[in-house]
């Protein structure tokens, strides 16, 4: 694999909209596929009845969200070590879809907790440290968008993005430390521990698919961004 | 090396008492966003005492965010900035220093105010020493991350709301240590813990921040 090959846009520019529809393709599948087991196929919950099958979009969601972030740290620390203009393209086009995961992580969580909660929104630990990772997403989007200049928004949101990745762990350890100093808001989230396996199959189909749809959407985002040249 | 130090604050601060009605103005922001809490929320005294550790440091967040966008700002209009990149000292030794006058205009006179605004919502005098402390300890991180944002955003239109929102998650955590050690004071647990982590940021941020900083300056001043 000519690895430097590919890091110019125009070269890459083919090859993205190839993997792009394929991972498009395996998205819509595996969606399929995970929507069915988790709605027709897993067991209702014997505790929390039909209201749990909103994990199945939850879960992988909120995976994604933290996954992307380091993904699009990983390319903008590429981009400013060897200075390769697609590796903070791919960053910047990873951003968008990070926030959008993460924004539905949260909206979901709350969707589930009205009913299980009896509120639509706790100062959990989890939602709050989630909570700051959109505020961060949206840093990161709105620092690229303010620069006019492309070379110089490439590498100072790929700073920003490197500091957000150091801070990341701090945030979420300090969050959680807050949240059990304020005893009392607190509830609990205590989960049975064994999950059907049909419920793990529906939840890793859906991270998949959620993977696949990252990817697809990231690329063929990257392809406009080449196209306009920004 | 020390020398640039030296003449860099002491360039700075002069700066400062040069044009001081912004420290004051800053000073007073501080002063009003903390007045202006017991106005929404009630005079309760039992509620501002529980509510008086947090205001005063989500007050003191804003009143150091809002400075920040002066730190580097007339040097970069006046071309004194690109001279300093220029020069023999490294550029990370020259933003600690300006990070450091910035904290000792900015922060320190809030350190020195705290315990009075402390008064107004009748915090038991035990614990003036635990805020002001606090204070001391986090003040100076969030300069030191504040000039990270700061440099990413020199220059840019409406670089004000844009570091806020760059720079406002990552105080975050200085926020619960800040707060969460008045409180656990408060509780009569003794807020150490919150202390020592808080010392622990600040050197963390001492060593990494500057580096981060003076990548943003170059990448600004390009």
């Amino acid at each position: 694999m000519k690895w430097f090959w590919y890091a110019s846009p125009q070269t890459f520019f083919p090859l993205a909209g190839t993997i792009a529809r394929w991972c498009a393709a395996a998205a819509a599948l595996l969606t399929a596929a995970g929507l069915y087991i988790g709605f027709f196929v897993a067991p209702t919950d014997a505790q929390q009845g039909e209201v749990y099958r909103i994990i199945f979009i939850h879960v992988p969601a909120a995976w994604m969200s933290m996954f992307l972030y380091l993904v699009m740290a990983f390319w903008a620390a590429l981009g400013l070590a060897l200075n390769t203009r697609l590796s903070a393209m791919m960053a910047a086009a990873l951003a968008p879809t990070g926030a959008l995961f993460t924004f539905i992580a949260l909206w979901t969580g709350s969707l589930w907790g009205r009913p299980t909660w009896g509120t639509y929104w706790v100062w959990d630990a989890r939602l709050t440290s989630e909570l700051i990772l959109l505020f961060l997403y949206l840093g990161f989007i709105a620092l690229r968008a303010a620069i006019d200049e492309p070379r110089r928004a490439d590498r100072a949101a790929g700073v920003l993005a490197l500091v957000g990745v150091v801070n990341v762990p701090i945030i979420y350890y300090s969050v959680q430390w807050w949240n059990t100093l304020h005893q009392g808001a607190s509830v609990s989230f205590t989960r049975a521990p064994s999950m059907a396996a049909t419920m793990l199959a529906g939840i890793i189909l859906m991270a998949l698919a959620f993977w696949m749809y990252s990817i697809a959407v990231s690329l063929t985002r990257l392809r406009c961004m080449i196209r306009e040249g920004a | 090396m020390t020398r640039v130090i030296r003449c860099l604050i002491y360039r700075d601060l002069l700066v400062a008492w040069r044009r001081r009605s912004d420290v004051a103005v800053t000073l007073a922001f501080f002063v009003i966003v903390v007045s202006l809490f017991p106005l929404g929320v009630g005079p309760e005294p039992e509620l501002l005492r529980q509510i008086a550790p947090g205001v005063i440091w989500v007050a003191a967040l804003l009143s150091s965010m809002l400075s920040l966008g002066r730190l580097f700002e007339a040097d970069h209009a006046d071309g004194t900035l690109e001279q300093l990149a220029l020069g023999a000292a490294p550029l990370g030794v020259v933003v600690s220093a300006k990070a450091l006058a910035h904290w000792l205009v900015s922060g320190l006179p809030l350190v020195a105010i705290a315990p009075l605004l402390a008064l107004q919502y009748d915090l038991p005098a035990g614990l003036y020493g635990v805020l002001a402390l606090s204070l001391l300890l986090g003040t100076p991180v969030l300069s030191m991350i504040g000039a990270i944002g700061a440099a990413l955003t020199l220059g840019l239109r409406g670089a004000g709301v844009l570091l806020a929102l760059l720079v406002l998650p990552l105080f975050v955590p200085v926020l619960i240590l800040g707060a969460g050690a008045v409180e656990m004071a408060a509780a009569g647990v003794g807020g150490q813990g919150q202390l020592l982590l808080l010392g622990a940021m600040l050197v963390l941020a001492a060593a990494l921040a500057p580096w981060a900083s003076a990548a943003a300056l170059r990448i600004s001043l390009e």
